[in-house]
């Protein structure tokens, strides 16, 4: 059984016919081809997966494609505009918020829901929203001050 | 996965009818986070899922006298609602100490209720706060107070017809007393070794009615009466809170992982039940 899914991804209309048990990460990765999605733990936990769906993050390893039905969803691609990477992209590459790279789409998009949502949080604010994005480099102090200093407007 | 038949009603009278036609073949998905785990890993293998994410009328939240919160809001809207803060703000800060910002986004209260994992936040709080949940099959409806959802491991009393449609809690009389406090050894976003909630109804220094739960100390969330009745009546003293803490070894049956050893679990249910009194009067 197929499901006939419509989307947005980073502004573009989408329309995909995928078996119902496809997740969405493979519907963004291999559909809709944008591999900047990441599988990393597939349970949840680990963040590497994350988007923001209507503007909320979600974990595409475990949501159904068909869940996704008429959302508006922006991937670590969409982030940048015209050429220009936003703000917190260039946080983290000026601050060092990232090692090998595999955690950094997901802490990117969280880092930057988290400044849509609160665009000054406190050292313990940011620790708390991004609790759920994991580095396994343990590069957690750079990620930290990337964010504080995108905040602060240091880019 | 394996393939399934995927289905979406949009009123809750159709999805109970998919139900009801498919019996013990047909599951219920709200935000998927728990089943579309135990479904990959096979637990779980339905022929017919139904999804609850375009039903109508389950995602409102309302405050005039109790708490009514439908079954499909999610974690998030809960924690964030301004009625739930001011009125019950132990639910608000309970449901804020589940998983993750991206978890309760998606997460719904129907679907936590109904997963029924005894290492969850909600139940403990739910329980003290004396919360009752509705739910309905295509004969009608009940209401059961939340402790009586649960009958064990991922096991609740809802027949395979059944949908949690609403979450109440009664708005107390006065301000209660409370605490949340989950054990967290390992990290911030891990499922409490042991999580204790305390609600107390306190007048003149004196514990008028208490109500305590425990989650992640046994099959299911259990509730400390042998704790409350030693509160109720007595005026507030460590004394007291040690007196209830210690009836609280006996009633509790975790199992031993790796968040600690049962014998290890019991001794913290008791610790961290007096350090929720101590917490919640302060
Ligand atoms: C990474 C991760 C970390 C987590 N950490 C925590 C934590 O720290 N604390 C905590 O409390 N929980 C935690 N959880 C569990 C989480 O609370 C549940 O996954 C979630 O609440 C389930 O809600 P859902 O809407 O996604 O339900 P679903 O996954 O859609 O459904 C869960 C179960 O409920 C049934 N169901 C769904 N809706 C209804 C309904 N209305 N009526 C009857 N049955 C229904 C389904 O058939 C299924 O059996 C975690 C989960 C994940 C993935």
């Amino acid at each position: 059984m197929t499901a006939h899914v419509r989307f947005r991804v980073n502004g573009e209309s989408h329309e995909v016919d995928v078996p119902e048990q496809r997740l969405l990460i493979d519907t963004i990765r291999y559909e809709v081809g944008l591999t900047g999605t990441k599988l990393g733990c597939g349970v949840g936990v680990c963040g590497a997966c994350t988007v923001l769906l209507d503007g909320k993050m979600v974990s595409t390893c475990i949501m159904l494609t068909a869940h996704a039905e008429g959302a508006d969803i922006l991937t670590i691609e969409g982030l940048a505009k015209d050429g220009e990477l936003a703000p917190i992209q260039k946080g983290f590459l000026k601050y060092g918020g990232f090692q090998c790279g595999i955690c950094t789409p997901g802490q990117i998009l969280a880092a930057h829901a988290l400044l849509e949502y609160n665009p000054h949080p406190t050292e313990d604010e940011i620790k708390d929203w991004m609790m759920g994005n994991l580095c396994r480099c343990t590069g957690y102090y750079k990620i930290i001050e990337s964010i504080e200093k995108t905040a602060a407007g240091e880019v | 996965m394996i393939p399934f038949d995927l289905r979406f009603p949009t009123t809750v009278q159709e999805a109970l009818e998919l139900l009801d036609q498919y019996g013990e073949e047909a599951r219920p998905m709200a935000g998927g986070t728990a089943l579309v785990l135990l479904m990959q890993q096979r637990l779980v293998t339905p022929q017919v899922v139904v999804s609850l994410s375009r039903v109508d009328g389950l995602s409102s939240i309302s405050a005039n006298g109790s708490l009514r919160i439908g079954a499909l809001v999610n974690h998030r809207v809960v924690e964030e609602s301004p009625e739930v803060k001011a009125g019950w703000p132990l639910l608000a800060e309970t449901y804020h100490r589940v998983a993750t910002v991206r978890i309760r986004n998606v997460a719904t209260v129907g679907g936590g209720l109904a997963h029924a994992d005894p290492n969850q936040d909600p139940p403990a709080t739910l329980i003290a706060l004396n919360a009752t949940v509705t739910a309905a099959s295509s004969g009608g409806k009940r209401e059961m107070p939340i402790e009586d959802l649960f009958k064990g491991y991922y096991e609740t009393c809802l027949t395979p017809d059944e949908l949690i449609t609403e979450l109440t809690v009664p708005r107390p009389v006065r301000p209660l007393k409370t605490a949340y406090i989950k054990f967290l050894p390992r990290t911030a976003d891990d499922y409490a070794t042991v999580a204790v909630a305390v609600a107390l109804d306190v007048a003149d220094g004196r514990c008028v009615d208490a109500r305590i739960a425990l989650n992640a100390a046994g099959s299911t969330p259990i509730r400390a009466r042998d704790a409350e009745n030693v509160l109720r009546g007595q005026p507030l003293s460590d004394e007291v809170f040690r007196a209830a803490a210690a009836t609280v070894p006996a009633i509790v049956d975790p199992v031993s992982d790796h968040r600690g050893s049962a014998n290890y679990k019991s001794r913290m249910a008791e610790v961290f039940v007096r350090r929720a009194l101590e917490k919640a009067t302060a």
